[in-house]
Formats: structure tokens, sequence, C-alpha cells
């Protein structure tokens, strides 16, 4: 079953075509990372999934429903979860508060309070529980908004640039953490290390200049000479 | 002892404190503390949106003269007893703060201190222009037979006390209540950044307009409270002054916590009743002390309080 597709879905900035007529499908189950180069529109692509950034044109369905004109709460509400690129933790607050603000917009008290504690221990967080999440150094920021999405139970996870910043054992983690998960979660995931897209992802697609350039699996990417001449600016 | 415990013992405390003070404080003090209190109340409405949501309102003098108002103008001109008279001030500070809510949050940050500040010139423009009803800038007086509650004379102290510290202490643990639960709790993270909290999937429209008709509907709950026990009803209550007034409490007290209301409240006034038993030019010496504890302790005296030594304080 498909849980996300788009049709048509296009925005401009004042001329600046970011994304153009963009078609995705995304079935129920799977782990599909985005890739492509800085500007190719892959944040402004999952922006108007998520309902941060209204489309100039085009339309989004989550489960068969069409979301096109929900405020970004109600399709949070209706199982997505977004992890900010650029780390936004709620820093005068403890780690522990800022996974249970996650928890609890559909779970209470003892409930709340053990998604809370599983959702850390899966990022391994769980000894930093009572930090405040502004002492926590920056990949494990990056970590506590992982986490955040976790809490929620997401039907579609979407992560956005979530290795950036860390630490090589740390992508290990979280490239576990991601396997584990697949099968369970669908996952958009936007990233730019090439070795968790491959170790990850089942079907990858690559957006350039706003549109899609290919779609395939990490393999078929990998062959792909088009993605190779957008990457490496030859041919 | 758990955080929400100690947090029940410290604030249960202070209310039976308060209930002590009454049968050892003279009469001056007395009375200050009656006004203290209902004014603190004031102050724990303005800071459940200004210290927890993080709305910085400067029109709340709207929703004091509001409650003092509807308390007023129902004894004055339709004969209400004051129990009525009470639920007619409540009705009114619910109905204006939804109104004025519903307004102001579609703006934020400089924009919302404004709308907020221009409607409650408005409300005061309006209650000079009704003065035909109101009485404009000289008021009028609630006299002493109009304020018997249930067979309680409320112009005698010993009652009007008891009065202030019910309406304190129902504020102070309505306040410490609501922070506590998820709604308050969800209020703070508004406060801290209200992007995410809406990409979590809360409506933060509607967290912020129940924050701001809970705070209005404390202020004017006091509002005419305060009426009913001081026996005078003005036009003063509702200029920018009182606007100001529960900003500076709050900030001296400590934005953000539940006892620090109280306490900027209490510090601010008997500063004012200590300097001008000094000199004429009292609000020079308010005005060093209020610049030195900006200086010193910049989240006020209770936030400085939970900063090193109280972390739990709520």
């Amino acid at each position: 079953m498909t849980l996300l597709s788009t049709r048509g879905l296009s925005k401009h900035f004042a001329g600046l075509r970011a994304v153009e007529n963009v078609d995705f499908d995304l079935p129920e189950g799977e782990v599909r990372a985005l890739i492509g180069p800085n500007g190719a529109g892959k944040t402004t692509l999952v922006g108007m999934i998520c309902g941060r950034i209204t489309p100039s044109a085009g339309r989004i369905a989550f489960d068969r429903a069409d979301i096109t004109a929900l405020p970004a709460h109600r399709r949070i509400r209706r199982g997505m979860a977004y992890t900010f690129q650029i780390t936004s933790v709620f820093a005068r607050l403890p780690a522990r508060e800022n996974v249970a603000l996650a928890a609890r917009r559909r779970l209470r008290g003892a409930e709340a309070d053990a998604v809370v504690h599983e959702a850390l221990d899966r990022v391994g967080l769980l000894d930093r529980i009572d930090q405040e999440a502004g002492d926590l150094s920056y990949g494990h920021q990056r970590l506590l908004e992982i986490a955040m999405g976790l809490a929620q139970a997401p039907r579609l996870l979407i992560l956005d640039e979530p290795t950036q910043g860390l630490s090589e054992s740390e992508i290990a983690g979280f490239t576990a953490l991601l396997r584990d998960l697949a099968g369970r979660t669908t996952v958009l995931l936007i990233e730019h290390n090439m070795s968790v897209v491959m170790e990850t992802a089942d079907r990858v697609t690559v957006l350039d200049y706003g549109a899609v350039l290919a779609e395939g699996t990490p393999a078929e990417i990998h062959e792909n000479a088009a993605v190779q001449a957008a990457y490496l600016g030859t041919g | 002892m758990s955080a929400a415990r100690r947090s029940l013992a410290l604030h249960g405390g202070l209310i039976a404190l308060l209930f002590a003070l009454q049968f050892v404080l003279p009469d001056y003090h007395h009375g200050n503390l009656a006004r203290i209190m209902v004014l603190a109340s004031y102050a724990v409405g303005y800071n459940i949106l200004f210290g927890y949501t993080g709305l910085l309102s400067l029109g709340h003098a709207l929703f004091f003269a509001a409650g003092m108002y509807g308390m007023g103008l129902t004894i004055q001109h339709l004969g209400f007893t004051p129990a009525p008279a009470l639920v007619a001030g409540l009705v009114t500070g619910i109905v204006v703060s939804a109104g004025l809510a519903l307004l102001a949050l579609r703006t934020s940050g400089v924009a919302f201190m404004i709308v907020t500040l221009m409607f409650a010139q408005a409300g005061y423009l309006t209650i000079l222009y009704f003065g035909e009803y109101t009485r404009g800038d000289e008021g009028f007086v609630i006299q002493q037979a109009e304020r018997v509650l249930w067979g309680i004379d409320l112009s005698d102290p010993t009652n009007r006390y008891f009065a202030a510290l019910i309406l304190f202490a129902i504020c102070l643990m309505t306040c410490l209540h609501l922070v506590q639960r998820p709604f308050g709790k969800t209020l703070v993270a508004v406060r801290e950044n209200e992007e995410r909290v809406r990409m979590l999937g809360y409506d933060t429209f509607a967290h912020k307009l129940g924050a701001m008709i809970v705070s209005g509907t404390i202020s004017a709950a006091a509002g005419a409270v305060y009426g009913l026990l001081f026996g005078y009803v003005g036009a003063s209550f509702a200029s920018v002054q009182y606007s100001i007034f529960p900003l500076l409490w709050v900030l001296l007290g400590g934005a953000g916590t539940v006892l620090g209301p109280f306490i900027g409240t209490l510090f601010m006034f008997y500063l004012i009743d200590f300097s001008s038993g000094i000199t004429t030019a009292y609000m020079l010496i308010a005005g060093v002390a209020l610049v030195v504890l900006t200086l010193f302790a910049p989240q006020g005296l209770t936030g400085e309080l939970r900063r090193r030594l109280w972390r739990w304080l709520p």
C-alpha cells in the first residue's frame, strides 16, 4: 500500500523553482532515502510533505487521504514525525521532558514514561535523561531529536540529515537503529552520507534542481550515470 | 520526597503562613498584606501568559478592569448582590480575554505587545466615554451595605484579609496545578520553541488561546475582588500603569515560577512603602533597587532561588 504520495508538487520562491512537479510514491514499510546535491530541494520537498511549507501547486496524500490543506500539527497527528535538519530541541528543558512532550500527545502517565525511557535507551541517551538538552553535545542533541521522533511512534518518520555532525560510532549506532525500525515504520531519510544510504535504504530517490532525476535500489543508483553527473559535475 | 510533593508542601506552607500572620500582624501591615494578596493574584494570572507561555502582554489592565467593572457596574446599576456580581465580573473577564486573544494571537512578538496595549487603551477610553454609567476617572464607591457576602461584611479588616487569602490560595493552587499538568508543560514548550511544539503535533494556537483565557480570567477575578474588598471602582485601574505593574512584579519575583508573582508584589509594595518613608523622591530609591536586582538576579528573586538552590521549584 502506498502510504505517501505527491502529484505535481511544486514550490516557487519568487521565481526560483525550488521543487518542480514532483510525483513521489512511498509504499508502507519502506526505508526511502532522498538524496541530491545541496540546493536540490530536498528539505523544501519534505517541508511541503509535513506542512511547514505551503506548496505553490500540486497535491499530497497520506494514508489515502488528501492532506494538502491540513495544517502541520494535524498532519503530525495522522502519524507523521519530522526531525529537524537544524537541531531544534528544547534547550532549557531536560532530555526527559523533550521526549515526554513528543510522547504525551498520545499517551499519559506511566505509559508515557515507559515510552520516554525506551526512546532514550534506543538512541543511547538514557544515562543523560535528566541533563538539560542545551548542555548535551551536538551529536547527542541530534540523537535526542531522533528519540523525539521515535517517541511519537509514527507511521512515517521523516529524518532530515540525521547523521550530520555525528561521530563514526554514533553513525554506526544510528544505522543499526534504522535497520531495526525497517519493516515496522516507513522512513523518509534525507542523507548525505552515502554509506548510511547504501546500508539502510530499500530504495533511493535522487533530486536535482527540484525535480526527480532517478529512482531505484541503492545499487541501481550507484551505477546510474546521470546521478554521477549530478553529483560530480561531469558529463 | 518527590518534587510534586515538595512543591505542594512549600506552596501550602505559604498559604498556612499567611493564614497565621492574620493573627499576629499589626493593623497597618495586616491591611497591606490583604491588598498585596489580591494584587499578587493578578500577578499570578499575568505570569501564566508571560512567564509560562512567553507572551508579553501590555494590556492586562483590560482584564483586571473587566472583572472590576463587571462586578461594580452590576452592583451599581442592576442591584446585584456580591456573589452574582463576582460571577458577572468573572464572565466579563472570560469574554473579554477570549475576544482579545482571538484578535491578538494572530500576531506575535512586538506586534502582540502593541495590539494588547492598544486594546487596553481602547478599553480605558471606553470607560471614560461612558462616564454617565462608570463615573469615568472619578470612579464610584461600593457602599458598605452592598459589600456583604453571605452575611459576611467584607469591609471588616479580618473578613477582608480572609477573603483576599481565599482568592490568593485559589489562584496560586490553580497555577501550581496547571503548570504540573501536560497542558502547562506544553505551554512552557511553546515558550521555549513554538515551531518545534507544532511539529510534535500540538495545536499551538489553541494552547495559547487557553493560556490567555486562564490568565485573563484570573486577572479579572483579582480585579472583581479588589473592587469588592476595597469598595472602589475607578478608571485608573484600567490605565496603562496597571498593565505595567504585573509585568514588574512578575519580573522581580521570577517569571515562570509559581511563587514569583507573590514575592515580586510583596517586595515592590514594601520597597515603595519603605522608600517613601525616607524621601519624597521615593521612586529614585525604588528605581535603583530595581536596577540592582535586574543586574544581579536577572531571573527574579524566585528564579534565582531556583537556579542556585531549589532546582525542583515549579
